[in-house]
Formats: structure tokens, C-alpha cells, sequence
């Protein structure tokens, strides 16, 4: 079969002509969560194919980056993913810092651990928000975005930017925290902490949804690995793997936290419930590390000295990071000029995207958007 | 009045009858059968026969086309005939036999009726009671049988999808 | 209906010397335009309005508030706006069915209101097959909207369509058999036979009858909820798998048409349920003026009917949607048997349970109800009190 369309097979039974259907699901469809298009073959309403065809929003942001400098690189991280661009941001100022060999003050290490977890909270609560919705069930939605503006407002007064934000720099971060900034975080965490019982007793725990959501689109840990699922969408399957514990990186290694990981508390390991879940208990996590960092943040300096023409030497660096949809691979090749010779993106939603065909199978049209939901794809990090 | 609106029912009734045999295209076929069977139900109504007229709409209209367009929507047929392995021509001169004996027996009837002495209907008539009492107590053994045969044709094809499944 | 004809004719005026027979459709029809106009089309707007504005609410949102008071006259320009929007027949869909599909729609909901009583004289027919008549009319709307599906010819509308007519024609079923267990006590299919055999107090309602008719309220509620294509039963126009099913490739005033279909539903399965469990327009007989009872009939009635509008919406505002699989099974194996049940169990009591324990047994479930309305809104008041809210946080009522 092509991404065109299937050669429509006409099976004759009994003398009467039936025919399998070809549905073209997006790129402009109401679930496809950006411009993700998905040719699905049907028999009724069970699918018996769908394959994502990706690449509608593709913007060469990599190549970008050899043209426009290490610095001047930074604001087009937040376009890699902008549901979640702090991480982006710390991918690419990591790299570079790696590249160059920088130490990055310890007050600056806090503010990007306390950035990039303020963003994997919102980036969360666009995941389980959109499975509310694309469940049918639109009041959780407007929920959690109620929330994640509250998120969005202080990362507003942290940066001046509400979604992309261009906060780090190499060798640190643009901007000290405001001076009230601790307590208003630490005022929204103790607000919001309840909140989550409250999201959960709404939706999370709703019969017809977790009928919905259970023994869907069933991954083992083994098929999670060989199609290289990451973050949430693999711990969902029962492997615990989480690149801040394993790989440590930045201040990680000094904070208290737990990584949750799916045991098929309801259906299957491995369903589409074990995945939200563990997104619903990686917010809780993000707020133990946010408390912990707001309390012990040091004083200092938040910006290392860095020259305007920022030269690291010849050489190349990988670094991973745990973006809120999981292990984010930043590799940047330097020659010893102003421009990177190149740099690579490895992003969880690509990955995500490739076992959608496998899973899909057999399932129901309905499911396929629980499915593509449950792995929380951004489109705009498929194609970069 | 009467009169009046019945033969510019009757008209309706009769061309989308027709439509039903002579259109090439099963849905609209199906979708003019539905016009049919309502137009029948709005004659039940000006006969007087409310019961019989709404049973008509809730079984034929609402269930049963239903069901026949959902059927011909899922098999997605175009207009294309149904393929058959028996000739036309033999097909036809069959059709043709069944609605001559057809026409006949409606002849026969029309003609046997006692035209020009209208009855009024008795109190009641068409209500639930009458087409209750009618129906338990006359036509009992009747109505017993067509539901066992109904039963029938539910069980039936249950084992035939099962057997199918397997 | 007859004797107001009679009477108008008698007294003189606009009627004066016209026979009967002419006068009669006259006075049904002028009345029956009274009626969609100024009362159904209305309803429907206003619902629409009241829906968005509930659901914002409940989603911590302000909602339409723009147009009049509240944003009360959103209806009307939304109504305005989609008139004058260019309506849009695609080039490849069936010009014939797909123009024709909305007004099937919209007939098949209006006609109901033929039957739907007001107060206790104020009903366009009082057919003696009242509730029978409304199932049947209602059974149009599923042609309408398989006709829309098919025509449209988009995969989306076909397979909305269809999901539609397997829903609907499936939900009928329970929603029928929960109408019998009224109609055994009755004796009568006319709506307001139905009501006189009610009292106004809670106790005399059918409700509260014996527990067989107080389950067959919920199948009947919940049947009528999926038979509206409302959520958690919305399969059929389920926008995140289907786009807007059936009604994808409608536009302008043709696609309003699907959704004042819906509104407007919603007003005619607070009325039934309201006429064959709630008492229907039953008062009190406080007063002797036929006016004045007659508006606190009216009024006792859309309120009861309304009430069941607004569960809808609450319903709507709180339920994810379930699949079309959980949707079937639903119905055939928990609604259906239960329907049955409550049938049988029915007659049952009719047979066997003397008077006067009939009679206890209605004043206990009238007072196990009101136990659980009150834990009810103990419930809501712990809440409330757990928020904490602050009157900052009412700026954004709908109301107030």
C-alpha cells in the first residue's frame, strides 16, 4: 500500500461486492493533534491498518542552526517542541556547554531544573487534557488549561514569554528569578497539588473512561523497546527507565524524586491507562522537584562568561535529556567556526509515531484517537 | 376534503411506488420505499386507523428501512445490479406473473366491495383497544404464529453469524 | 380543540358562519404555527444559549455574554448569522437528499410536539395514541440523518450515518419497553390519559410508583438521551473521531437545522419523561380561576421538563463519550433486559400487591428520594465549602 491511498479490495462473497474502506485522517482533522495525517483502512468501524504519514510540519529547524549560529540558535529550540521548550532550550545549551567544555553556575542549574519542570507540568496537563477530550469529555480539558495558564503566568514573570519561552543561554540562563518568584511558585504548587486529586476523581477515575482507556493499544516493555518508545509512553509499559535518574544531568542527582512507572493497575500492562497515568504521577513528581528546588536554590550568579562569538572547539557532543515527552537527544558537530557544522534532533514523538501502525491493528476507528492521544504526539516534533 | 387529499395521496403513493422498482440506484431505491410506507401510514390516518398508521411508522419507517439502508450504506453498492446467476429475462416473466396474479386478486377484491354504502366506523375504531381486541381474541392463532415465526427469523441469524465467525 | 372551534364559531368574530369543517384545520393549524414558532423554535434557541452558557460555567469559562442581556439573545444572531452564511452543496454529494436530508430533521422533531401536552386543556392533539405517535415521529429523524450521511458522500457522514441508525434503532427498543409499565397502570397511550392517572404530589407520581417504574425512569431517560445523539451516547457526531459525522459537509442554515433538531429534542425528552413519571402539569387545585391554574400548569410543567433539559447539559458537561461497541452492548445487555424486567415485574405488582401496601410502598420511596436529594446537596455544600472560594471567584456567573 502507498500513503495515497490502498488499492481498494473487492471482496466478493456471496455474489455481493463489499469493499474495504480507505479513510484519510487529517492532515486538517480535529484530533490529530497538529497536522498529523493518518491513512487508515477499514472494514466498518475496525481498523485494520493506519498508517501515520508525517512530515507536514516539517520547518528544517536543524539546518537552521548551521546558518544561524550557536546563539542565535536558542529561540528555534522553543519550535522543536512548544508545548514543552524549556527542555529544548536546556538540550541545546547542554550540548554546547558540553562542546565548549562550560561549568554553568549552580544558581543557574536550579532555575533550568525549576524551568523545564514548571513545563513539564503544563506539557503534561496539555496530555491528559487533550485525552479528556478526544474521549469526548471536554470539561477536563478546560481544567487542566485553566491550570497550566496559572503555569504559564509564571513563566511569564520568569522569562517575559508564555510559550516559547528562549530562556537559557549557553553557560546559563537569560534572567534571575524574580524576587518573589519563590513564594509564588511554592504559593501555586500547595494550590495545585490537590487539584490533581480533583482532576483525577473528575475524569481519571470516570467508568466510561477508564473503559475507554483499558487493555487499548497494549505494548509490552520488549515491543516499547525495540520500537524505542521513551519517557512516559515507555515507563507506561513497565520499564523503568528515566534519563534525570539514570543519566544524571544538571542537579538531578541532588533531588528527591520518584519515577513513576505503569503496573497495569487497571487492565493490561502496557494500555493506554498505564500511559496516562504515569503522566498524571509524573506531575505530582515535578512538584516535589520544583518545592525542593525553590527551597534550596543558592545564591550566585546565573550566567557563566561566555565570549559574543562563541567558538567551542572542533569535536562533536550528544547529550540526552528527559523532555516531557521523554529521552531528547541533542547531537551538535562543531569544525571550530561561529556555526555548527551540524546538529541532530532526536525527539520521543517520532518514535512514538512509528508503532502506531503495529498497535492499531484491530482496534476500533475511536481508538486510534485514544491511541495517538495516550503516546501525547506534538506534531511539530515529528517533523522539526 | 377527503377525497381530495386522498388521491393527491394516492398519487404520491403511486409514483413513489414506482420509484422504488424503477430506480437504479439501491439507496434511493430504499429512501423512496421509506416515502412509500409513510405515505401508507398518512392513508391508515385519513381511514381512520391511528393505531395501525403510527405502528406503521414506528416498524416500517423507523425500524425496518432503517435497517435496509444501513445494510446497502455498509455493502456501499453503487449502481451496479445485483449479479444473479439466473437469466433476465426469465427473472422478469416471473416478477411480471406474480404481479398480474397480484393485480388480479386486488381486481376481484375492489369488485366484490360494496362500493357506495359507507359504514361509519364504530366508536373506537382504530384505537389501541380495537386493534388489541381484535387481535387476541380473532386472529389469535395468527398472530401467535407470525410471532414464532418472527422469533425465528431473530435466532436465525444470530447462528448464521456465529457459525461465521468461527 | 373541538369545543374552542365550536365556541369561536358561536361567538362571531374572525370564525363567524364558517363551517366546521373548514374551521377546524384552520383553528389546528394557526395553532400548531403558534406553537413551533413561538414556543419550539424559541426553546430550541434559547437551550442552545442556556447550554453553552451552563457548560461554561461548569468548565470555569464565561460563555456567550455578549449579545443582550447575558448574552440571552445569542440565539437569534447566531441564527441570523447562519442564515445569511452561503450554503454549501458539495459538488459530488446527492444535490435531491442532501438539501432534503435537514428538514426531515426538523420535521420529524417538530411533529412530536403535536402530542406534547402544555397544560391540562392546552395540547395541539390529545391523540388517543399520544406516546406511540411521538416514538413514531421521532423514528423519522433517523431517516433524515441517514439521508444526510449517505448524500453528503463523505466517509466521515457515512459513517456517522450509519452509526446513527444502529444507535438510534438499537436505544428505541429500551426506551419502548420503559413507555409499557406506564401505559399497563394507565390503561391509556394518550399523554394527558397518562397525567390525569398521576396526582401532583410526589407520592402519586409514577415515579415513586414501585421500584419496577422507578428503574424503568432511568432506562427511559438514559434510551432517550442516546436516542438524542447526546453525550455520552454523541457517537454519531463524535468530533474528535468523525469531524462532525453526519452533518460534515453542512454549512449555513441546513447545518443549524441538525442542531436546533438536537436542542429542541432535548426539550420534547424532558416533556415525556416529565408526562409518564413526574405528574405531568399536576397542581394542587388551589384556586377556582381556569387562567390562573392554567399557568401554574404550564409553569409546573416546563419546569419538570426543563429540569430534565439541564441534567442533559449537565450530563453533557461531566461524561466522556464511550465507543461504539460499549455503546451496543450497553443497550442489548443491561438496558434491554431491564426494560423487560421492569415490564413484567409491573404487571407483576399490578396482580399481586394489595392497595394498601402499594400505597405504603409509594410513600417510602417518595421519602427514600428525598433522602438522597438531601444528601444531595449536603454533598454540594461540602464541596463548595472544601474550595474555599471567595466572592471573587462568582465574578464570571452566568446569572449573577
Amino acid at each position: 500500500m502507498s500513503l495515497g491511498g490502498f488499492d481498494v479490495q473487492v471482496l466478493r462473497e456471496n455474489g455481493f461486492a463489499t469493499e474495504e474502506m480507505t479513510l484519510n485522517m487529517g492532515p486538517q482533522h480535529p484530533s490529530t493533534h497538529g497536522v498529523l495525517r493518518f491513512v487508515v483502512r477499514a472494514d466498518g468501524e475496525v481498523m485494520t491498518e493506519a498508517v501515520p504519514d508525517v512530515g507536514y510540519l516539517h520547518r528544517s529547524i536543524e539546518k537552521i542552526a548551521e546558518k544561524v549560529g550557536y546563539h542565535g540558535f536558542m529561540p528555534y529550540t522553543d519550535r522543536v517542541d512548544y508545548v514543552a521548550a524549556m527542555p529544548c532550550n536546556q538540550g541545546w545549551a547542554m550540548v554546547c556547554e558540553k562542546l565548549a567544555g562550560i561549568e554553568v553556575p549552580r544558581r543557574a542549574e536550579y532555575c533550568r531544573v525549576i524551568a523545564c519542570e514548571f513545563n513539564r507540568i503544563s506539557s503534561h496537563l496539555i496530555a491528559v487534557g487533550t485525552m479528556g477530550m478526544d474521549i469526548g469529555a471536554f470539561t477536563p480539558f478546560t481544567h487542566a488549561l485553566r491550570e497550566r495558564e496559572h503555569i504559564n503566568d509564571l513563566l511569564e514573570e520568569l522569562c517575559g514569554a508564555r510559550l516559547t519561552f528562549n530562556y537559557m543561554r549557553i553557560g546559563g540562563v537569560a534572567w534571575d528569578l524574580p524576587p518573589d518568584f519563590a513564594e509564588k511558585g511554592l504559593a501555586y504548587i500547595d494550590r495545585f497539588e490537590p487539584l490533581i486529586d480533583e482532576y483525577n476523581a473528575l475524569i481519571s477515575f470516570n467508568k466510561i473512561y477508564k473503559e475507554r482507556l483499558i487493555n487499548v493499544a497494549v505494548i509490552t516493555g520488549e515491543e516499547a523497546i525495540n520500537y524505542n518508545l521513551v519517557g512516559p509512553n515507555l515507563r507506561g509499559s513497565g520499564v523503568d527507565f528515566d534519563v534525570r535518574r539514570d543519566i544524571p544531568y544538571s542537579i538531578y542527582p541532588e533531588l528527591q524524586f520518584d519515577v513513576p512507572v505503569g503496573h497495569g493497575e487497571e487492565g493490561t500492562l502496557g494500555d493506554c491507562f498505564d500511559r496516562y497515568m504515569v503522566r498524571i504521577r509524573e506531575i505530582q513528581e515535578s512538584c516535589k522537584i520544583i518545592r525542593q528546588c525553590l527551597q534550596q536554590i543558592p545564591e550566585g550568579s546565573v550566567l557563566a562568561k561566555i565570549p559574543r562569538k562563541f567558538k567551542p572547539p572542533v569535536g562533536d557532543a550528544y547529550v540526552r535529556i528527559e523532555s516531557a515527552r521523554g529521552d531528547m537527544g541533542w547531537y551538535c558537530v562543531s569544525d571550530g567556526s561561529e556555526y555548527p557544522y551540524r546538529v541532530k534532533v532526536r525527539t520521543g514523538s517520532f518514535t512514538a509515531t512509528s508503532i502506531i501502525e503495529q498497535v492499531s491493528r484491530g482496534l476500533m476507528i475511536a481508538d486510534l484517537i485514544t491511541v495517538v492521544a495516550s503516546f501525547d504526539l506534538v506534531a511539530p516534533e515529528i517533523d522539526r | 376534503m377527503g377525497t381530495f387529499a386522498f388521491l393527491v395521496l394516492a398519487a404520491l403513493l403511486i409514483g413513489s411506488a414506482l420509484a422504488v422498482v424503477l430506480h437504479p440506484n439501491p439507496v434511493k431505491s430504499a429512501m423512496a420505499l421509506v416515502a412509500t410506507l409513510f405515505l401508507l401510514a398518512i392513508v391508515f390516518v385519513l381511514l381512520g386507523a391511528h393505531m395501525i398508521a403510527v405502528l406503521q411508522i414506528i416498524v416500517y419507517t423507523g425500524a425496518i428501512m432503517v435497517l435496509f439502508l444501513f445494510v446497502i450504506m455498509l455493502l456501499n453498492l453503487g449502481d451496479e445490479e445485483v449479479p444473479t446467476e439466473w437469466p433476465r429475462v426469465v427473472l422478469r416473466g416471473l416478477a411480471g406473473m406474480a404481479g398480474a396474479l397480484m393485480a388480479l386478486q386486488l381486481v376481484r377484491l375492489v369488485a366484490g366491495a360494496p362500493l357506495g354504502r359507507m359504514v361509519d366506523a364504530p366508536e373506537g375504531y382504530g384505537g389501541a383497544l380495537m386493534v388489541a381486541r381484535s387481535l387476541f381474541t380473532d386472529y389469535v392463532l395468527p398472530f401467535e404464529l407470525t410471532g414464532l415465526l418472527l422469533l425465528v427469523a431473530v435466532i436465525g441469524p444470530v447462528v448464521l453469524a456465529q457459525r461465521r465467525g468461527r | 380543540m373541538k369545543d374552542l372551534v365550536l365556541s369561536l364559531i358561536a361567538e362571531g368574530g374572525a370564525l363567524a358562519g364558517v363551517p366546521f369543517s373548514l374551521a377546524a384545520p384552520l383553528v389546528m393549524v394557526a395553532f400548531g404555527a403558534l406553537v413551533v414558532f413561538g414556543f419550539v423554535l424559541p426553546i430550541a434557541g434559547i437551550t442552545s444559549w442556556l447550554e453553552r452558557r451552563v457548560w461554561a460555567r461548569i468548565q470555569s469559562r464565561i460563555g456567550p455574554n455578549r449579545v443582550g442581556p447575558q448574552g440571552f439573545l445569542q440565539w437569534l444572531a447566531d441564527g441570523l448569522k447562519n442564515l445569511l452564511k452561503e450554503d454549501i452543496i458539495p459538488s459530488a454529494a446527492d444535490k435531491w437528499l442532501f438539501s432534503l436530508a435537514p428538514y426531515l430533521v426538523v420535521v420529524g422533531f417538530i411533529a412530536t410536539f403535536a402530542a406534547v401536552p402544555f397544560t391540562s386543556s392546552l395540547i395541539i392533539a390529545d391523540l388517543n395514541i399520544g406516546i406511540l405517535y411521538i416514538t413514531a415521529v421521532t423514528g423519522i429523524v433517523v431517516v433524515g440523518v441517514l439521508m444526510a450521511g449517505w448524500s453528503s458522500n463523505n466517509k466521515w457522514s457515512l459513517l456517522g450515518g450509519i452509526r446513527s441508525a444502529a444507535q438510534i434503532v438499537s436505544y428505541e427498543i429500551p426506551a419502548g419497553l420503559s413507555v409499557f409499565p406506564i401505559v399497563l397502570l394507565t390503561g391509556t397511550l394518550s399523554m394527558q390519559g397518562i397525567i390525569r392517572a398521576q396526582g401532583w404530589a410526589p407520592w402519586d407520581w409514577f415515579f415513586f410508583y414501585n421500584p419496577f417504574t422507578f428503574a424503568a425512569f432511568f432506562v427511559f431517560f438514559v434510551a432517550a438521551l442516546a436516542e438524542g445523539n447526546r453525550t455520552p451516547f454523541d457517537i454519531p457526531e463524535a468530533e474528535s473521531e468523525l469531524v462532525a459525522g453526519f452533518c460534515t459537509e453542512y454549512s449555513g442554515m441546513r447545518y443549524l437545522l441538525f442542531f436546533l433538531e438536537e436542542w429542541g429534542n432535548l426539550y420534547v425528552i424532558g416533556a415525556i419523561v416529565t408526562t409518564l413519571f413526574l405528574g405531568g402539569w399536576q397542581v394542587p387545585a388551589f384556586t377556582d380561576n381556569p387562567m390562573l391554574l392554567a399557568v401554574a400548569q404550564f409553569g409546573t410543567f416546563f419546569l419538570k421538563a426543563y429540569f430534565f433539559v439541564f441534567v442533559a447539559m449537565w450530563v453533557r458537561a461531566t461524561l466522556p463519550r464511550v465507543r461504539v461497541d460499549q455503546l451496543m452492548t450497553v443497550c442489548w445487555k443491561y438496558m434491554v433486559p431491564i426494560a423487560i424486567v421492569n415490564m413484567l415485574g409491573t404487571a407483576a405488582w399490578m396482580l399481586f400487591v394489595p392497595e394498601t401496601l402499594g400505597r405504603l410502598v409509594q410513600f417510602g420511596m417518595t421519602g427514600l428520594g428525598a433522602v438522597v436529594v438531601v444528601v444531595f446537596f449536603r454533598r454540594v455544600r461540602f464541596h463548595l465549602r472544601r474550595a474555599n472560594l471567595k466572592p471573587s471567584d462568582y465574578y464570571y456567573s452566568p446569572i449573577i
